[in-house]
């Protein structure tokens, strides 16, 4: 502290501003801080950056929210909305003011809220009731489905639309139930034991948890401990389809489905007709080609047994030996013709040598046979016929008696 | 393999026996009989399946409270 008599020690604004700005940022707690207040005299400017005082009932701070952490805002704070800030204090030197420079900012009721949830989430999780593995498939073709819901509200009825629209072969079974306030928690792990009871008698095979959007406050019974454990107890498959697509709930995590809407919950409980019907037709066509390939093969394998067939008839065998045995008469026939031609010819020519062996042919030539009167001895040698020897002539037409004369007259043949 | 009646057959269980049956017929092992009647008991299934799905209707019902 200077003293007020020495007044050579004295300082520029800016120095002044400067010391209490080094003061405040050495300080621990003003670097960060949770702020909890009301909002008044809000702000945005062109830039983007949000102005605003927080205030409780006796005291006000100026703030300031940048642009690149008021992106991340869900909402744009009110006038008259209670929020929790996170930030941190420093000065303002050019205006000699001291700011609270806010990096988030929840709505008070929120943000109590959003914190229970994120310790209540560790906590299930840690226990494993959202673990993977616990996860079943629901059914392809349910039989009966059951609906937690408030019957009143339009989730019910978006879900019996898609249902009506995709797969009306199914039943809806509804365990109504308030799906806000303080009572609704209670009433839903109602609904939820009560559909499992009654599963096996009313062929429950998937259950719906479903509730159209809202704030965190109205989606805040699925964040219910209660709530959330009857689902992942629960023995028949859930599908979750609570509020909208960021909304995650811990009954969404606890379900063995998520969904992000009722809509699509009630989608993903049933398959689509289109799809089955486009099957259906795919397996009719596949029948019935299937069928006429099979009867072609079995006309073809006909046709070629009855080929075989026909080859080895008796009637094709008697056609072809009818044709062998006329082939060979033919034959047969021709050999004979020609081995009689043959046996003529040479019966011919026999015939023909016999005829000019004949005697009587030879003695016409007129040869004559000469025989001795006396012993029959057949004359061929001139010394069988001496000078007087009684001879017996033949000629063609008889014989007459002949006496020899003296040798070697007629010498000449 | 003991069949029921078509009729009997849940819509799940008829789609699944004809998958069943195309199956075994594009796989040509039949001979002209099973085939024939195979493919009757085929053709039966997809009927069915046709008919369950043109006349199906949601149906909505309750539980009682305190049930």
């Amino acid at each position: 502290m200077h003293s007020m008599l020495d007044v050579t020690l004295h300082l520029t604004v800016s120095q002044l501003n400067q010391h209490i700005k080094d003061l405040l940022d050495a300080d621990e707690l003003l670097r960060g801080l949770w702020l909890e207040g009301e909002v008044s005299n809000f702000r945005r400017s062109t830039a983007g950056h949000l102005y605003f005082t927080l205030k409780d009932a006796e005291s006000a701070i100026k703030c300031a929210m940048w642009r690149s952490a008021a992106m991340r805002l869900q909402r744009l704070p009110a006038d008259g909305d209670r929020v929790l800030a996170y930030g941190s204090v420093s000065v303002y030197t050019v205006q000699g003011q001291y700011q609270f420079y806010a990096e988030q900012l929840r709505p008070l009721g929120a943000g109590l809220l959003y914190m229970r949830f994120e310790e209540l989430k560790a906590r299930l999780a840690a226990e494993g009731l959202f673990a993977a593995e616990r996860k079943r498939r629901p059914p392809a073709f349910p039989r009966a489905i059951g609906v937690v819901t408030s019957p009143s509200a339009a989730a019910f009825q978006d879900i019996l639309r898609v249902l009506r629209a995709r797969w009306p072969m199914t039943r809806v079974v509804l365990a109504p139930t308030l799906v806000q306030g303080e009572d609704a928690p209670m009433q839903i792990v109602g609904a939820i034991t009560a559909l499992n009871r009654h599963a096996a008698a009313l062929e429950i095979d998937v259950i719906i948890v479903a509730r159209g959007g809202g704030s965190l406050e109205e989606l805040w019974a699925f964040n219910d401990e209660g709530v959330a454990r009857a689902i992942a107890g629960s023995e028949v498959p859930v599908i979750s389809g609570v509020g909208h697509e960021i909304d995650f709930t811990l009954a969404d995590f606890a379900a063995d489905v998520r969904a992000p809407t009722p809509s699509a919950a009630a989608a993903a409980a049933v398959p689509d007709q289109v799809e089955i019907r486009a099957q259906l037709a795919g397996l009719r066509d596949a029948l019935a080609s299937s069928v006429q390939a099979g009867l072609q093969a079995a006309r073809q394998r006909l046709a070629r047994e009855e080929d075989a067939l026909r080859r080895l008839s008796p009637a094709q065998r008697l056609q072809r030996d009818r044709q062998r045995l006329d082939d060979l008469f033919y034959r047969a026939g021709l050999a004979a013709r020609s081995r009689l031609a043959l046996r003529r010819a040479s019966l011919d020519s026999y015939a023909g040598r016999l005829a000019a062996l004949d005697p009587q042919a030879v003695l016409q030539r007129g040869y004559a046979v000469v025989r001795r009167r006396d012993t029959h001895e057949l004359v061929s040698r001139r010394t069988q016929a001496p000078a007087g020897a009684p001879l017996e002539i033949r000629v063609s037409d008889g014989s007459f008696a002949a006496r020899a004369e003296e040798q070697g007259a007629g010498d000449s043949v | 393999m003991a069949e029921r009646p078509v009729d009997e057959l849940t819509f799940e269980a008829a789609l699944a026996e004809l998958e069943q049956i195309v199956m075994r017929m594009e796989s040509s092992e039949l001979s002209l009989d099973e085939l024939l009647s195979v493919y009757e008991r085929g053709a039966q299934l997809a009927r069915h399946c046709g008919r369950l799905l043109d006349e199906a209707e949601l149906r909505v019902e309750q539980l009682d409270a305190g049930a």
